[in-house]
């Protein structure tokens, strides 16, 4: 009998499932906050004070935010197809969960002895996973605007669809250069290559200004908003949601956030490489538990940088039109992203030639 | 054609320049203005910690005053009922009867005095009318209420609190006013 149960690794479940509540946890309370730093950063680029009322500096907000939205009454229309409706939200926010399960959030731990990798899964095939659930994404919107029997809902969802697929082209071709570049697909073996040498970045910056691009309108930021769209779909897809399956999709936009935010980090700013820090040196120095606490902190530093900049962006510049989203997508990033990919094809066939 | 006004600017039609066309340079140069913003100063004031500070001639809502020993100096002449261009003002006279010396200042004093704050302009016109230094505006100002009834305000909502009895009261009630008071005598 125990030889079945000694078969599986206990140890490994237990390890895998406290890591995951972590990191759903994590990017829960990050993005409540980050309805918090928005409304904040809102503020001070307009010369405001922004929510200073709940708690110091207005901490408690999304506590208050929370509450208020459970309180609401929840409305599913008549006409709409309740399990769809239902759906709909859960998918959203299901997608926005998943991604994060490929990320190396650091280095290895060692707890009593057993070392713990922090990562999820460290799949070979990291960052096709990665689009593969982002894709998912797109039935939270899709599935929510077709349930809402609503011909806004609908045409909105109709513009998140067209405008997440499209741009998923050039995020992928962008990306191709860059696995040019790293030659593998695991999202370990790519932080491996950044660490303690030289990030990404410098090698793909056309790249990566590409997939910066293309990760805004993925996650239906600011220049590329259409699918939310009040002023001419007064509201867009969850225009007939209300209490927390509104919140959900308000929070699944955020998470998405803070993990095409992970994301960039990891591929093109070095994960969680400490800059200027000889890693293997340190690590031997003050040991592998502080080293993988330094490391996670670095990323969330290099994570926060980047939602920062989806709301400074935010803030910045109004929405595009939806032709001038098309013209963008398929007339400039393409062409920009397949040229990329050329010539660093031919520059990497060139190295391995001499 | 002729423009009509001299501030008038012709639009501008040139074709956009291709740094113009590629966006990011502009996208950048905006970015840089909200930038700068975020070290702005804040003109935001927080309403009910701070206040805006009121100017010297702010007429705010009226106040019965009371001489140095407490007594009411209104003697219900009806001068300010006159003067004043609302109709705000109401008022029923009654005689001073032995052994209240110490609360009427005069032998004729107001028993009922009304001002309907709905009505009221704050014009301080019943202030310069009164003969008697008994009404004056102070530095605050209409609170809100639920009744039309709540605006009409009687004595007890306009008189000055008693010198003698509470002089913290009196003295906040009397505000900036009695500097300014000092001031001009």
């Amino acid at each position: 009998m125990y030889s079945t149960l000694l078969a599986f690794d206990w140890l490994f479940l237990i390890e895998k499932l406290v890591l995951i509540v972590g990191i759903i946890s994590v990017s829960l309370g990050i993005a409540m906050y980050e309805t918090w730093a928005e409304r904040k950063v809102a503020a001070v680029m307009q010369d405001r004070r922004g929510p200073n009322r709940a708690g110091p500096f207005g901490l408690f907000q999304p506590l208050a935010d929370g509450l208020k939205l459970f309180m609401k009454e929840e409305i599913i229309p008549n006409t709409s197809n309740k399990w769809l409706f239902v759906l709909g939200p859960c998918l959203a926010m299901l997608a926005a969960m998943m991604t994060s399960a490929v990320i190396p959030w650091g280095g290895k731990i060692d707890f009593f002895g057993r070392e713990v990798n922090l990562q999820i899964t460290d799949i070979n095939i990291g960052i096709l996973y990665i689009f593969a659930v982002v894709s998912m994404g797109i039935y939270g919107i899709m599935i929510g605007g077709w349930a809402s029997n609503n011909k806004f809902s609908l045409m909105a969802a109709l513009r998140g669809a067209s405008q997440v697929i499209s741009y998923e082209l050039p995020m992928g071709l962008s990306l191709i250069a860059l696995l040019l570049v790293t030659g593998s697909l695991k999202m370990s073996a790519i932080v491996g290559g950044q660490i303690d040498g030289v990030w990404n970045v410098v090698y793909q910056p056309l790249g990566f200004l590409i997939f910066l691009i293309c990760a805004f309108a993925e996650c239906n930021r600011t220049p590329f908003d259409l699918p939310e769209a009040e002023n001419e779909l007064n509201f867009g897809y969850h225009q007939e949601y209300s209490s927390m399956k509104l919140g959900f999709y308000l929070f699944a936009e955020y998470i998405n956030m803070f993990i095409s935010s992970a994301v960039m980090a990891t591929l093109y700013f070095g994960g969680y490489d400490i800059p200027g820090v000889n890693d293997a040196q340190l690590t031997e120095k003050v040991g592998l538990n502080w080293m993988a606490f330094f490391q996670g902190a670095v990323l969330f530093g290099k994570i926060i940088a980047f939602i920062l900049l989806f709301m400074w962006v935010r803030w910045t510049i109004p929405r595009f039109r939806y032709d001038q989203l098309m013209h963008l997508g398929w007339k400039r990033l393409v062409p920009l992203a397949l040229l990329n990919m050329i010539i660093t094809a031919a520059v990497i066939l060139y190295q391995l030639k001499k | 054609m002729q423009a009509l006004t001299s501030r008038a600017k012709p639009v501008e039609r040139k074709p956009m320049t291709f740094v113009e066309r590629l966006y990011l340079w502009n996208i950048f140069k905006g970015m840089m203005i909200t930038l700068k913003h975020v070290f702005m100063k804040k003109p935001t004031i927080n309403y009910p910690k701070e206040t805006r500070p009121f100017s010297p001639v702010f007429r705010g809502l009226h106040v019965l005053n009371r001489d140095e020993e407490g007594r009411e100096r209104c003697t219900a002449c009806g001068l300010c009922a006159v003067a004043c261009p609302a109709e705000a003002i109401t008022m029923e006279a009654a005689e001073r009867k032995n052994g209240e010396e110490h609360l009427y200042r005069e032998e004729k004093y107001a028993a009922r005095y009304e001002i309907n704050m709905l009505r009221c302009i704050f014009c301080g016109l019943c202030e310069e009318a009164c003969p008697k230094d008994a009404v004056y505006l102070s530095e605050t100002f209409a609170p809100a209420n639920y009744q039309r009834k709540g605006f009409i305000y009687g004595k007890p909502d306009l008189l000055i609190p008693h010198p003698k009895e509470n002089p913290e009261e009196y003295k906040q009630a009397l505000g900036n006013r009695a500097n300014k008071q000092q001031q001009a005598n």
